[in-house]
Formats: structure tokens, sequence, C-alpha cells
């Protein structure tokens, strides 16, 4: 009965929560501004005002542009609960795998790059090319921020590494530290925020992607914010979860599920509040720069890998 | 039920009546067309019908005809690794063989359909003949044949001057890795005194190591340059787009793989105890060939030339499967290098059929829009939407975008490279680490590669007159794409059961006999030693199914009483025009840059004014963007300075004077003369 209800929340907590931690960004960094900020809520508002609208598509665009929010956001549905999130018995072999979840997103991130060339519109293709680029440098970074904990752990099981690591002696922390450095890069870059892209701008300088989605009004813009914020939190999680695994209910009782959910809780807002701080006192950088920062991240993994072996 | 051995031969017999028959109606080229392609589909069907009975009945089988040559003999053997081949060139020639009906009509009254059907059948012969071949003289005779067959193929189109320099470009470089391979058949005939690989295989202790590291090195050119192995690939970007789209669909799906068959014979077959190097050498030229091949492939506008840069890739990752196996038998880790090996065979098989898929799609747009460069595409989704659909799945499968099989073989490259990573021995540790690596970056780098094909081809506006009066093709390319599509998918969810029969296969190889035990593929669940990793295809595409079909229908109650208006484009205020969308260049060209260090791009603009004298009104400007090929810079034109300058010194002897040439005769009978009195 407990894996029943757990099984319910691990399945909706990531929807549920994700536009949560978008507003608490934006009001954090709304009061490093000097701002009062919109609440923490206001998300969720945006997107019930987005579902009610008309939606214009564009005469040019295919299905594919029709059918990509919905794809996109299935992927992020379906790598939450793979993850380990508040527990690690929902342990599951059938889709716990890294590589499984990274090719999950990277699946996502194909259909909304199709998508902004679709309507044909100057802003979605070079939006998706630039979206392309990054992601494509950021997967190496990626893959081997978390091969360092696989290795560790002897295995590619996201639930496993969870196991593994929380056991894992203090004086064996260095690689770790060292991969997660590698790893909050690749975050940056896949969630889109600074100093890879501005989750704020709609100048057609500085922006990635935004610019692929400049075309979607309406239920289908409401269900690709959903799905940008499920994939930040996913992302926050995989940082909060693979290489600070403590604290996580390794046993299937209420207490230890109920402890699970409040300590996830802060180490997420522990992340998002980092996020917000390196956001305001950070420039973007110039394109051109970011390979650097990318192959940095890849760098990083590597020497942890290096230490490990 | 007719026997293993019955059906390839009846397979090779209807090759044969396919390929005369062709040219003998080649005055009609309707009746010649369905000939050809109705005998290469028939005797396909058989091939896959001898390889299934081996692969899952067990019957092995092997017979020679006598021939009136000393040492030569015409033997031939199927084992599962034979077979397997066999099966994946069968099913492959069977859908090409379906899709060539259509294809081929646009060539009608244009070029010779007859030759095609000759050589297009000898081809298929050919490819199956080698991969059956058991005696090494014989062998060169069948590769002679796959060879020259495909380069009367590559050189069909023969009015394009192009198609004959790059047919001319494959002939010498194939020539040259034939001359390799000789060479090391040569070797090991000298220390076994056989040419029957058998008697090879039996005797191989008697090889030297000596000879053994000389042999890998000239059969790793040799094949290594069928395969496209870089630096031996400059043939392959040239010839597969020259080739009509089913014989590229072969070429680069298939007959490449030749190459790979002949690895596995010769390096994990026949000769025993490996050195570790030679796994180490395949995964670093792994890495580089699935690096440079992908990155090329970015700059690459001719859409042929692009999918022939992916075989480059694919052959890399396809190396680093199997030089992870050279490298654990050599370890003496056997049931990694088994879950290696099934790696590396199971990508040969899905490279094949979404490669072909690719190939057929493309084939599919070109005979349409009748040019292969992908600028001028656009907005094809529309106007031949299930081509469109096809190719995207292909490049899904490319990209290793789950649940398509792409994915299942990548997945199982990255597992048995991570295995490597953690093996106790200090340069494989680091090499495996370089050669994932660049697995990790090579599958990012794909997909950009195949959001700007697939974009700049299907989406968006036409942008060009060709392009926005395209139709549909006929229903022969539509039912072998659809084929290939479903193989796709099917092989990705099923690939707990393709890797449970590929292990067979694998450990049916000498090397690695009653060695699977440590490790179990079942469902892709993966435990080896200490290593444990597991993923079900099945569960991936019902959870997306699911998922996906739940949030549609949800999103859609929710909003069922907003309206979906159809506008036009936001451009700023402009109207939209095919000019305002992202170009194939322009979509690579920040990757281009990031990687300048490599590709080299170079630009030469130039600006023609209304009046030359004030240069203030350009009339045109062009912008010429070329990336530079630092193999030929680096490799190629060295060696070819070096070969003039010889043969500059060369021409000095060859003065043109008689008494000159006598003076040599002289001189060369008295070296004789006197090396014979020494003795």
């Amino acid at each position: 009965m407990i894996t029943f209800f757990a099984w319910i929340i691990q399945i909706i907590l990531v929807p549920v929560l994700s536009p949560l931690f978008v507003g608490i960004i934006r009001k954090i960094k709304a009061r490093f501004q000097n701002r009062k900020g919109a609440s923490i809520f206001q998300p969720y508002r945006d997107l019930r005002k987005l579902f009610g609208k008309d939606e214009v598509i564009s005469k040019d665009a295919s299905w594919i542009f029709k059918y990509m929010p919905f794809i996109l956001f299935g992927t992020t549905l379906i790598v939450g609960l793979s993850l380990p999130m508040f527990t690690t018995f929902l342990k599951t072999n059938l889709t716990g795998d890294f590589l499984v979840v990274i090719y999950l997103l990277a699946f996502g991130t194909f259909f909304l790059a199709l998508a902004g060339i679709d309507a044909g519109s100057a802003f979605g293709g070079f939006g998706s090319s630039r979206e392309m680029t990054i992601s494509a440098l950021a997967e190496g970074g990626l893959i081997f921020s978390m091969l360092t904990l696989a290795i560790v752990a002897h295995s590619t099981n996201l639930n496993q590494i969870a196991i593994s690591i929380s056991s894992l002696p203090l004086r064996s922390f260095m690689p770790i530290i060292l991969s997660f450095i590698g790893f909050f890069i690749a975050l940056l870059a896949e969630t889109g925020r600074f100093p890879f892209d501005n989750p704020a701008t709609h100048l057609e300088l500085t922006m990635i992607h935004e610019a692929m989605i400049l075309e979607y009004s309406g239920k289908r813009l409401a269900v690709i914010e959903w799905a940008a914020a499920n994939k930040q939190l996913i992302f926050l999680a995989l940082g909060a979860n693979l290489f600070f695994p403590w604290g996580i209910a390794n046993s299937l009782s209420i207490t230890a599920v109920f402890a699970g959910i409040i300590i996830f809780l802060i180490k997420l807002l522990i992340l998002s509040v980092s996020i917000a701080v390196l956001e305001s006192g950070m420039a973007k950088y110039r394109f051109f720069r970011l390979p650097d920062l990318l192959f940095t991240s890849f760098i990083i993994s590597v020497i942890a890998i290096g230490i490990i072996i | 039920m007719l026997t293993s051995q019955t059906n390839f031969i009846i397979a090779l017999i209807f090759l044969a009546i396919g390929s005369i028959g062709s040219l003998a109606f080649r005055k009609k080229d309707s009746i010649s067309n369905i000939w050809g392609n109705t005998f290469a589909a028939a005797g396909s069907a058989f091939g896959l019908l001898a390889a299934a009975r081996t692969l899952f009945l067990n019957d092995i089988f092997s017979f020679s005809l006598p021939s009136t040559f000393p040492i030569l003999s015409f033997s031939f053997k199927m084992d599962y690794l034979s077979a397997f081949f066999v099966f994946v060139i069968s099913l492959i020639a069977l859908l090409t063989s379906v899709y060539g009906m259509g294809y081929v009509k646009h060539y009608y009254r244009k070029y010779d359909i007859g030759s095609l059907g000759f050589f297009y059948n000898a081809f298929i012969a050919g490819m199956l003949l080698v991969v059956t071949a058991n005696n090494a003289l014989f062998f060169l005779i069948v590769w002679e044949i796959m060879t020259l067959a495909s380069y009367f193929l590559v050189i069909f189109e023969r009015n394009e001057p192009k198609n004959i320099e790059a047919g001319s470009l494959y002939f010498i470089m194939t020539h040259i890795g034939t001359a390799f391979i000789i060479l090391a058949f040569l070797l090991l005939y000298k220390s076994t005194g056989s040419f029957d690989f058998e008697v090879i295989k039996n005797s191989a202790g008697l090889i030297s190591p000596l000879t053994k590291d000389i042999v890998f090195v000239l059969a790793f050119i040799g094949f290594g340059t069928k395969a496209g192995i870089i630096p031996f690939h400059i043939w392959l970007p040239s010839a597969h787009p020259a080739a009509p789209s089913h014989v590229s669909a072969l070429m680069s799906g298939v007959m490449i793989k030749t190459g790979i068959y002949m690895f596995i014979r010769i390096f994990l077959d026949i000769l025993p105890n490996t050195p570790l190097w030679w796994g180490i050498i395949m995964l670093l030229v792994g890495s580089i060939s699935s690096l440079l091949g992908v990155l090329y492939a970015l700059s690459a506008h001719d859409i042929k030339k692009l999918l022939a840069y992916h075989s480059i890739e694919n052959i890399g990752i396809i190396l680093l499967g199997l030089g992870s196996t050279l490298a654990f038998t050599a370890l003496g880790l056997n049931s990694l290098a088994i879950v290696a090996l099934i790696a590396a065979l199971f990508h040969t098989l899905n490279h094949a059929v979404f490669k072909a898929l690719l190939f057929m799609g493309a084939g599919s747009v070109i005979s349409k829009t009748h040019t292969r460069n992908i600028e001028e595409y656009g907005g094809l989704i529309k106007l031949m939407p299930y081509t469109a659909f096809f190719f995207l799945i292909g490049s899904m499968a490319i990209s290793a975008l789950p649940p398509f099989n792409g994915f299942a073989s990548e997945w199982l490259t990255f597992q048995s490279l991570f295995a490597g990573i953690q093996s106790s021995n200090m340069i494989a540790e680091w090499s495996f680490v370089i050669a994932a690596g660049s697995l990790a970056f090579t599958g990012g780098l794909a997909a950009a590669c195949f959001v700007k094909v697939f974009g700049v081809t299907f989406l968006a506006r036409s942008r060009s007159e060709e392009a926005s009066h395209a139709s549909e093709s006929s229903i022969s390319l539509k039912v072998s794409m659809a084929i290939l599509s479903i193989l796709t998918l099917v092989f990705g969810v099923l690939a707990g059961t393709v890797a449970t029969s590929l292990s067979k296969v694998s450990e049916s190889l000498n090397t690695l006999k009653g060695s699977g035990v440590a490790a179990t593929i079942q469902n892709l669940s993966m435990t080896t030693q200490n290593v444990f990793a597991s993923v079900s295809m099945p569960g991936i595409l019902l959870g997306l199914l699911i998922i996906i079909t739940v949030t549609v229908l949800i999103v859609n109650f929710i909003s069922r009483k907003q309206k979906e208006i159809t506008g036009i484009t936001w451009d700023c205020g402009t109207k939209p025009s095919p000019r305002a969308e992202i170009t194939a260049t322009g979509f690579s060209r920040s990757i281009v840059t990031i990687f300048r260090g490599i590709l080299q791009p170079t630009k030469q603009t130039d600006i023609e004014y209304h009046d030359a004298n004030s240069r203030y009104f350009p009339k045109t400007r062009t912008v010429n963007l070329e990336t530079t090929d630092i193999y030929k810079k680096y490799f190629y034109s060295p060696i070819h300075k070096l070969i003039i300058k010889v043969s500059q010194y060369v021409k000095k002897v060859q003065s043109g004077n008689v008494n000159a040439y006598v003076l040599y005769i002289f001189i060369v009978l008295i070296i004789l003369l006197i090396s014979g009195v020494i003795k």
C-alpha cells in the first residue's frame, strides 16, 4: 500500500513541484535586483492563464510543430518517474539507467529543435542551431560526471548509484565533488540558465530556448513552459540525489518517506538558491565562449574519473 | 524444408539468372528492371532463409567445389558468424531490390538498365560469397567481383564527370587496400603453408608473434580501407553519393561491413592470443573515425555525402565495440569481450537497417527534386509525408534516441566501454576513457546533424521551384521504407532477444569459445563480474506512448473551448519568405566554428558593384564557406608529393638511350653472377 502511494507521489511530484522552483528562483533573483518580485506561485497562474487562451498556429507548420509540446512533456515525465526523488526503493530496472535518462531528454530536445525550424521563421532556426550546439557539447560533461558516480557504484542504475554513494565514507568524496562541478556546468547549459542562456530575454542576439518557441501560444506554450520547468527540476533532483544522497529514504516506512520528502525539498531549495545567486552575480557569456566552459565540465569529470581508476 | 546449403545455392543461382537475364533484356528497360530486381529479391530471400536456418536451427554447412588450380579451392563455409553477415546482407538486399523496382524507373531511356541489373545482382552475389568464402585465394576472387561490380555501379550515371572521378578514386583506393590484404594472406601462407582458412586456424600456433603483428597491420589497413576508417576513407564520401540510391544503401549499409566481418574473422577466429595493443589501436582509430566522421557530416550539404560521412562515424562506433573485444580478450576478461562483441555486431545490424532507410529516404527526395543539395529542399513534409515520416524514424535511430535500435546498440557499446574503464590496466583504462568520451560527443553531434538534415529538408517552406512541386514517391519505395522503419523499431524494442541471439554468434568464435557464463544479457539487462546495468526497451516504448497519449488527451480536454487559429509566421512584420529560413550552412556554422581547429573553415567573399568606381551599391555578394580536408592536407598530399618526387628521380634512369639500357642489363647480369658465385 505504501509502495502504491509512494509511486503516485513519485509520478506527480515533478509536474506538481516544478513551477514552484521556477517561481522561487525568479523571486530570489528579483530580491537581488532590489525588486519585490512576483509571488513564488506566479508560474502556476501563468500556466492557468495560457491554458485559457486561444492559439495561433503558423500555416507553414507541420504535425511536428503540433505534437512537439506533448512529446517534450512526456519525456520529462517518464524521466521524472525514473529518478531517485525521495526514496531509493522505487528502483526501476526499466528506465532507471542514467544513459536512458540522458537520451530520453535528448529525445525531447531533438523535437524541440525540429519544431523551432518548422514554422520557418528566422528566429526559430538559429535558436535550434544554438540549442543543438550547446546540448551536443554539454552531453560529454553530463555523461562523464554521472559516469564517475557509476564507476564508484559499479552500476549505471540511478537508484543504485544513490544507494552506493550514500554509504560512501566522507574521505572518498573528492572525485564526487569534482564531478559535481562538471555536472553543475552541464545543468546550467541544459536548463538554459546564465551564463548559457537568458531565460527572461526576448532579444534575438541572446536567446536560445525562447527563440525556438517564439511561434507558440496558448495551451501548447503552456505545455512547453511546464516541460521546461520539469526539466529544470529533474536536473536539480539529479544533482541533489546522486551527488549528495544523504537523507533519502532507503526503507519502506511512512516516517522515512516523510523525512525523505522534506529533506529532498530542502536540498532542492539549496540548489535553487545557489543557481539564483550565481545568476545574479554574473553576466551571460558570448556564445563562442560557451564551448570552453562545456569542455571544462568534461575535463573536470575526466579528472574525477582519473582519481578513481 | 530445404537445408541451409540448398537455400544458399538457390540464392546464388537466382542472382546469376537475374544478372544474365537483365543483360539479355537490355533492349527493353522496364522488363530488364523488373527481371533484375525480382531475381535479386528472390535470391536475397533465399539467402535470408539460409542464414536463418543456420542461426536458429544450427544448420551449419561447408562444402567445396573442385578446381583445376592446385592451391585454389572453391570452398564455402557458413558458420554462425557468416550466417549473421549473410542475414544482414540478404535482408538489406531484399528491401533495396523492392525499392529498386520503383526507383530505377527515373533512369529509363537515360542510362543502360540492363547493365545496372547485371552489376547489381553480381554485387549482391559477390557480397554473399565474400562472407562465406573459406579459402584465401577464392576470397580474393570474390572480393574482386564485389569491388568491380560496385565500381561499375558507382559510375552508372556516367554522364556526370564527377561520378567518373569518384569511381576512379574508389577503384584506386580499394585496390591499394587489396594489395595489403594479399600481402597479409601471403604472410599467413608462408607460416602455415595453406590458403585454407580452416587450416590456417588450426595451425595458427606456427605463426610467430612478429608475423602476427605484421598481419594485423596489413589486414587492418587493407580491410579498413573497405570499411572506411579514417584516414583510409577518402573514397567513401565521393563514391557512395555517386551510385544510384538503392545501391548507396547497399554500399553504405552492407558492403563496408564486409571489412568488419574480416576483422572479426581474422582477429577473433583465426589468430589466437592477440596482444593488447591491437585492441587499443582499434579503440583509438574508432574514436577518431566516429568523431571526425560526424564533424565532416555536419559540414556537408550534399544529402548523400552527409549520410556517407555518417557511415564512417558508425563504422567508428562498431570499431569501439570490436576494439573493446580485442582488449578484453587480451586482458583475459572473456565475458566482457562477449558483451562488447555483441555490441559491435548489434550495431552492425542496426546501422545497416537505419542507414539503408536513410539512403532510401534521400533517394526518394532526390528522384523528385533532382538535386542532392539540401539547401534547395524545404517544406517536403507536406508534399512527401510518408518519406518524411520514414526519414524521421531513421534520423531518430541514428541519433541513438530510445526506443529505436540505434540506442540499444550504443547503450551496449557504452556499457562495455564503461566496464573497460574499470579494467586494471593503465593504458587500456585511458584508451577506454578516450573512446567513451568520443562516443559521448558523437551521440550529441549526430543528433545536431540530423536536426539539420531533417529540418532543412522537410520542414518550413520550400526553397526552390523543384522542391515546391515535389510529390510522394511510388508504392515500391514506400513499402520498402516502411518495412525498414518497422524493423528499426522492432530491433530496438526486442533488443534483448536480438542480443541473446548474437551472444550465440559471439560464443562460436575460436577465441571466445565457452566463456559466456559470467555475462548475461537478457532483456538488455547486463550483469557482469561487478557491473550491473539494465534497460527495458519495451518499457520505454510503452511509457512514452502512454504518457504522451494521456498528456494529449488531458490538455485537449482542459483547453477544449479554446480555438486554434491558423496564421502566418511572425517575422518582424515582413512577409516570411524562404530566404528568412535558416540554411544548412547557417545551422552547422556554429559547430564548425567551434571545431575550427579540426575542420579549418575557409571563407571567401566576393562583391560585385553596380559601379566599380563608387563602391557603395553592391549588386551581388557571394560568400563561399568551405571546410578543408585535413587528412588530404596532412596525409594524402605529402604522400602524393613524395611519389612525384621519387618518380622524378626514377625518370633519370629511363633516359631513352639504348646504350644505357644495355649497360643496365650488363650490370644486373654481373651482380647476378657474383651473387650466384658467393652463394
